[in-house]
């Protein structure tokens, strides 16, 4: 009788457990992916690394998503047949199974980390000569832009020469380089579709962090540091700027917009803006 | 020191006053209660930070006006306010790693079951081990107090980056709630340390007759690893701690590079990196997850070979793979660091340790996927807990193969897909791994049981909840929603999520409500649970050989001697389903594991 019931008790607990993990894992992730893809997913790639990051996210969205199935599958059917048995097996170790399961992730992973350790590399190659060359300058809590002008050198800076309001980079008078270089601030980024950027991205105060999503780009703004982020819009239109790594109270709205355009529109966008000389 | 130990029996505990024997007792047991009680206690203010967060995020636009008369000074229009956000995201991170995991996992079940399951009568230096938890209380102090001072408190995070942690004027929480916040954590670092030496010596040295290395219970292998772990790794931290205060305070700069302008103003600092404190935080800060990650681990096998009626499968290879963890996880920090400037070669090497690191993961949940296997199954709460624990681990796990991988994690880093992975992977795996010892040992602390209906439905209602909360936040990841953001209505590419933040608050309130039922569950077995007995789950490791409760000096005036592994269950010919590590080789049949034939301890 005692032990019936008990058998009877285990046979329950074996069921909803496994259903449990059958309908709430499996069935509830794969289900919830199925709606997040239509509704809450990646930002439409419009750059040219956006194409090889989703292909290495698609490839192991595979990989771990048949691992994440099978894996509940099989503890599900392993905690079903657990409320079942008569007795349970003596089955301390096996060698051969054991270094099976450990070789067969390694060979996953290694091949894993080799496609990212290409395309991590393809991300991060040196700017071509026919980038386009703008500094991106972060503070709390906006961006500011930066083009060399015609003479294609940036002017000197210097922390002590920054006033807010008419000097926001520190920009030096006595540097002619300076003179023709033009500040976007408040506006647009403004890059040229299919053409290579090499951002300079530096950081007035504190960390702040340079992600524009559509891009698949992110990259810290390190106060001290000068950082490149190369990479190529291929698509026009328009874009945000987010910041990433929390830089203060205003960290949530450090918003800044980016318009991809032809080389054409950018021509005359450039030359409608005035050169800094300060 | 064993004679005398020896004489730590029954009567001598007679002598004690109250407070020796409850406040500044130096017996393991109480000491360990006390970790657990205050780890509770903070884990219910660190639960209920989160639900701030979580109103924010879901209901942006409600109003919470018995919020804005909790808090008068972070709510405005009973509205939560940005800079307070700051402040409760940072303290809840805090809290939950080092003041609820940390302290619950090797403070709490440490303390209890390191000199019971080794066959000890105390902790190497029980003197040290009072020392150990009476610093946690003044640290818990100075951290809530941070909440009344000018500025409120520390607002830069749980990493706490530099220049916005050391520059007072960046935020606010940067004035006196930053220096607060590195006190804190400074106290509490000592506090570990004397932990972590006491367990490494305790388990070095007092182990009892015949429990050879190879016979120690998988608990007591997590945990005397994850001592290592802490004492190598939280100096690190201490140190970059009392840098950070210098350059709040004493003017230097560790971290601070010159030309660095706040508003209008020129700061006077020269010579420093940023990054320099990224580079010591997370030589601590992955070693970190870790040390919440291995005790559950080492729990989940117990808790699991108890229930299965089976040995815990591939002993040597559980063993290894926590040692080749712990190694791993020293050389794996770069990877919170893909994309904070340092130099992108340095981030493949850190993707190919990182990637490492998953190969003794997986074998750690192919062995428990094994043990399960022609089992036959008990289902107490605690092996619901264990086996969610591996439903979660296996879940988190897979998501750190994206983040570990530098070219996806320039998308996901800092988006809510990194929320999602920790809170699987080391969060909730953890608090299963808790809540799995909690119902296992309760029984042995307290010599009660607790209700096993309110603990089946703490586990469906916790379980449930944290796949709702948790799972969607990739989603929100997915979509670009980054961390630490007070609101996702600024944004473009965010207008979408409002729904999806809805459905995680809820489901968040609906997680945090179902903990009052553990609570409740676990007062009321304390004090109204039925009686238990010396070793109610018919399991086989030494501390079932103590009466329930232990009393001082935990054992009878002999030492229990060991013959035998932990994990005799269902061994063909012997009388019953376990053989407990006592019963000597000749009276049943020798394991296959660690059998008698083994040179025994003297």
């Amino acid at each position: 009788m005692m032990e019936s019931s008990e058998r009877a008790a285990a046979r329950a607990g074996a069921r909803n457990l496994s259903l449990g993990i059958l309908l709430m894992v499996v069935v509830g992730g794969v289900g919830s992916f199925l709606i997040s893809r239509a509704r809450w997913w990646l930002p439409p790639g419009a750059s040219a690394q956006a194409l090889e990051i989703d292909r290495l996210i698609y490839t192991t969205l595979a990989v771990t998503g048949i691992a994440f199935v099978l894996v509940h599958v099989v503890l599900a059917l392993f905690v079903w047949q657990g409320g079942r048995a008569e007795r349970a097996a003596y089955f301390p170790e096996h060698r051969t199974l054991e270094l099976s399961y450990t070789l067969a992730p390694a060979a996953i992973l290694i091949t894993l980390v080799s496609m990212g350790a290409v395309v991590w590399a393809r991300v991060h190659q040196p700017a071509p000569a026919n980038a386009l060359v703008v500094e991106v300058r972060a503070e709390q809590f906006g961006w500011i832009y930066r083009y060399p002008g015609a003479d294609g050198a940036f002017g000197r800076f210097d922390a002590a020469l920054i006033n807010t309001r008419t000097n926001p980079l520190g920009l030096d008078p006595a540097d002619p380089a300076g003179a023709d270089d033009i500040i976007a601030r408040g506006g647009d980024l403004h890059l040229v579709v299919d053409r290579p950027v090499h951002v300079r991205l530096r950081a007035k105060d504190v960390l702040h962090s340079f992600f524009i999503p559509a891009f698949r780009v992110k990259q810290d703004a390190v106060p001290g540091m000068t950082i490149s982020v190369v990479f190529t819009p291929t698509k026009a239109g328009h874009y945000e700027i987010a910041c990433a790594e929390l830089c203060g109270v205003g960290h949530y709205i450090m918003r800044g917009k980016i318009t991809v355009e032809s080389q054409q529109a950018f021509d005359t966008w450039l030359a409608s803006q005035t050169p800094a000389a300060p | 020191m064993a004679a005398t130990h020896t004489a730590h029996t029954a009567h001598e505990e007679h002598r004690l006053s109250f407070w020796r024997r409850y406040i500044f007792s130096m017996d393991h047991k109480v000491i360990g209660i006390q970790y657990l009680f205050t780890s509770l206690f903070m884990a219910l203010v660190g639960g209920f930070l989160a639900m701030l967060i979580r109103m924010q995020l879901g209901f942006p636009t409600a109003k919470f006006y018995w919020a804005q008369w909790l808090f008068p000074g972070g709510f405005a229009n009973n509205q939560i306010k940005p800079d307070f956000y700051l402040a409760v995201v940072t303290m809840h991170g805090t809290i939950m790693i080092f003041f609820v995991l940390t302290t619950a996992l090797s403070g709490g079940f440490g303390n209890f079951l390191i000199p019971l399951q080794i066959g000890a009568r105390d902790m190497a230096f029980p003197f040290l081990n009072m020392m150990s938890y009476w610093l946690y209380p003044p640290a818990i102090i100075v951290l809530l107090a941070s909440f009344f001072v000018t500025g409120g408190a520390a607002s830069a995070g749980w990493t706490a980056y530099p220049p916005l942690s050391v520059l007072r004027n960046a935020v606010p929480g940067s004035q006196t709630g930053q220096t607060l916040w590195l006190i804190s954590l400074a106290l509490l670092i000592i506090a570990f340390l004397f932990g972590s030496l006491n367990y490494i010596t305790t388990i070095l040295q007092l182990r009892t007759r015949g429990m050879s290395l190879t016979r120690m219970p998988l608990t007591i292998w997590g945990l005397f690893v994850t001592a290592v772990l802490m004492l190598f790794s939280f100096p690190v931290l201490f140190a970059a701690a009392i840098m950070l205060l210098f350059d709040r305070s004493a003017g230097t700069s560790f971290f601070i590079p010159s030309g660095l302008v706040v508003g209008n103003t020129l700061v006077q600092h020269s010579g420093g990196n940023p990054l320099l404190w990224q580079h010591l935080f997370w030589f601590l800060g992955h070693p970190e997850v870790y040390v919440l990650i291995l005790p559950p681990m080492g729990i989940v096998s117990e808790v699991m070979a108890t229930n299965a009626r089976k040995p815990i499968f591939g002993y040597i290879f559980m063993v290894g793979s926590i040692v080749a963890i712990a190694f791993l996880s020293f050389l794996v920090w770069g990877h919170h660091m893909y994309v904070s400037g340092m130099h992108p070669l340095v981030g493949t090497a850190f993707m190919t340790t990182t990637l490492a690191i998953a190969i003794p993961s997986a074998i750690k949940t192919f062995n428990w996927l094994a043990t399960l296997w022609r089992a036959k199954i008990r289902f107490t709460t605690a092996m619901l807990f264990a086996i969610g624990f591996v439903s979660l681990f296996v879940t988190g796990g897979l998501t750190g193969i994206f983040l570990g991988s530098p070219a996806i994690d320039m998308y996901f880093q800092d988006t809510f897909f990194v929320v999602a992975h920790f809170h699987f992977v080391m969060a909730s795996a953890a608090l299963f791994g808790i809540f799995a010892g909690t119902y296992h040992w309760l029984p042995k602390m307290f010599g009660r049981m607790m209700n096993e209906r309110l603990g089946r439905l703490h586990f469906w209602l916790t379980f449930v909840g944290i796949y709702a909360t948790f799972f969607p936040m990739h989603f929100a990841g997915i979509a670009g929603m980054m961390r630490r953001i007070f609101s996702v209505t600024i944004y473009q590419h965010l207008q979408g999520l409002a729904g999806v933040n809805i459905f995680i608050s809820v489901a968040a309130f609906m997680l945090g409500a179902a903990q009052l039922i553990f609570v409740y569950n676990l007062f009321w077995s304390i004090f109204r649970g039925p009686r238990a007995e010396r070793n109610p789950w018919q399991a086989t490791t030494l501390e079932w050989e103590a009466d329930s409760p232990p009393p001082h000096g935990n054992f009878g005036p002999e030492l229990p001697e060991v013959h035998r592994w932990p994990y005799d269950f269902s061994l063909p010919g012997a009388p019953t389903d376990f053989v407990p590590q006592t019963v000597p080789a000749g009276a049943v049949p020798s394991p296959v594991h660690g059998g008698s034939d083994e040179t025994e301890r003297s």
